[in-house]
């Protein structure tokens, strides 16, 4: 696993773009929203729910890269391009990773806009 | 720029889309209104009016696709620019978005420039479409108008059935011989604003103005549940307010106004006549000639409205009428019976 979950220099740019106090607002709404979409993920899968899969997977995606978060990124593209198919641990266990993922982002993102 | 805010409505389900985009858009000046699902949207956009809409694809309740779909369905929506903004993977998806009519297609995270310039594109592209129907409408009457919009420019006509009405003012020739031209002009200015809004009342359009004279269709382009009633009606709306402006015209010592009106019902052929560069909504037909000739016949007849023997078929009951007895007009073979409609709907019995 890549050791730095945030690309420093897609903050910095947004930052300087958006403004400080703008772009520290979007970081709390996703950290906010993520835990949400993590959430539609699990329970898409226990209904066997292919479109609120796909989407929530969507979702994350589009905000990793929003935040610069490349592998968070390419761990839901995977997820929203790869669907529902394949055995349903498996599938789960993509999801903990996801998860996993995230909460790494999560803490990078704090210290970020903390430091 | 545009002078005022441009109104832009952002639909996304994802929260962090939603308000980064937002921001975007009024960091660049423009005004933000929000939509979590294509069906919110398409609540908003039937409430509100928008210059523009950022659209995302992949949504619950009601997806980009299926708004794109839905606002082709609407007249007043159809011409709204539309930049879908989606992460959503596949050459396909993006062509699937230009077919439905969107304007253009940007990959999320948005880039602010690119942003900046298609939105300032499409923005101006829909003020000079804004332009041009402004400039259309008053060239052409909003039933053309929308006929247009709905149909598209094609010379040649299709078959309906109508009513042709014929006015002119009495005597116009003499009473302009007699008075500075600025004075005519005004008069006719006067008068045709009030007979536009009594025609435009009941469902008419006017096809050709020719000095002082009109022809009106009552039935096309936009059908009418009864264009024969509709076209009498009028007519005596017409007279109406001739008689109210000629009050005034007394009052300060100029001579009455008297128009005389010819309504003939049937099938005419309606649609585009004149060339791909010029052209006129208008009808022919024997209809045409024979409305044309009513109101010729109005004077000798010293009736206000003659009507033919179709429209006085679909009067019955509605509107009373009297008959002239049979008689034989220019440019027809046999005499044809004629009717007269009083000019005052309430002294008619």
């Amino acid at each position: 696993m890549n050791d730095t979950p945030l690309d420093p220099a897609v903050m910095a740019e947004f930052r300087e773009t958006m403004g400080d106090d703008f772009a520290a607002e979007l970081v709390d709404t996703f950290l906010s929203e993520a835990p949400t979409l993590l959430d539609d993920l699990r329970a898409a899968l226990e209904t066997d729910d292919v479109d609120r899969f796909r989407r929530a997977a969507h979702s994350i995606k589009s905000n990793a890269n929003v935040f610069g978060a490349p592998m968070l990124a390419e761990q839901a593209r995977s997820l929203e391009l790869g669907g529902m198919d394949g055995p349903n641990d498996a599938l789960t266990s993509h999801v903990q990773a996801l998860d996993d993922e995230f909460a790494r982002v999560a803490a990078a993102l704090r210290t970020l806009l903390n430091g | 720029m545009a002078d005022q805010k441009a109104r832009l409505l952002i639909v996304d389900d994802n929260k962090v889309n939603r308000l980064l985009l937002a921001r975007s858009v009024e960091m660049l000046g423009y005004q933000a209104t929000l939509a979590e699902n294509g069906k919110v949207a398409m609540g908003l956009l039937r409430d509100h009016t928008f210059d523009l809409m950022l659209l995302d694809i992949e949504m619950p309740e009601m997806d980009g696709f299926e708004v794109l779909e839905a606002i082709k369905l609407e007249p007043a929506l159809r011409d709204l620019p539309v930049l879908v903004t989606s992460s959503v993977e596949g050459i396909e998806n993006i062509v699937r978005c230009i077919g439905l009519g969107a304007d253009d297609y940007l990959s999320k995270p948005v880039n602010k420039v690119l942003l900046q310039a298609r939105l300032s594109s499409s923005l101006e592209k829909k003020r000079l479409r804004d332009e041009q129907k402004s400039l259309l409408k008053r060239f052409a009457t909003s039933e053309v108008v929308q006929d247009l919009q709905e149909q598209g420019f094609a010379l040649g006509g299709r078959r309906v059935h109508a009513s042709v009405l014929f006015c002119d003012i009495r005597g116009f020739t003499s009473l302009s011989e007699s008075q500075p031209p600025e004075e005519t002009i005004e008069l006719l200015n006067m008068y045709y604003t009030l007979m536009f809004e009594a025609i435009e009342a009941h469902g008419g359009i006017v096809s050709l103005m020719i000095g002082d004279g009109l022809m009106v269709l009552f039935g096309a382009p936009q059908p009418l549940a009864d264009p024969a009633r509709s076209a009498v009606m009028a007519a005596q709306d017409m007279l109406a307010i001739m008689r109210e402006f000629n009050l005034d015209r007394v009052v300060i010592g100029k001579p009455e106004i008297k128009i005389g009106i010819g309504i003939a019902t049937g099938e005419v052929v309606a649609g585009y006549a004149g060339t791909q560069q010029r052209a006129t909504y208008t009808c022919i037909g024997d209809k045409v000639n024979l409305a044309a000739r009513l109101e010729a016949h109005t004077k000798t007849a010293q009736r206000a409205v003659l009507i033919d023997d179709a429209t006085n078929l679909a009067l019955i009951g509605a509107i009373q009428t009297q008959s002239i007895g049979d008689v034989l007009l220019k440019g027809f073979a046999e005499p044809v019976p004629v009717y007269s409609v009083s000019a005052d709907p309430h002294s008619l019995d």
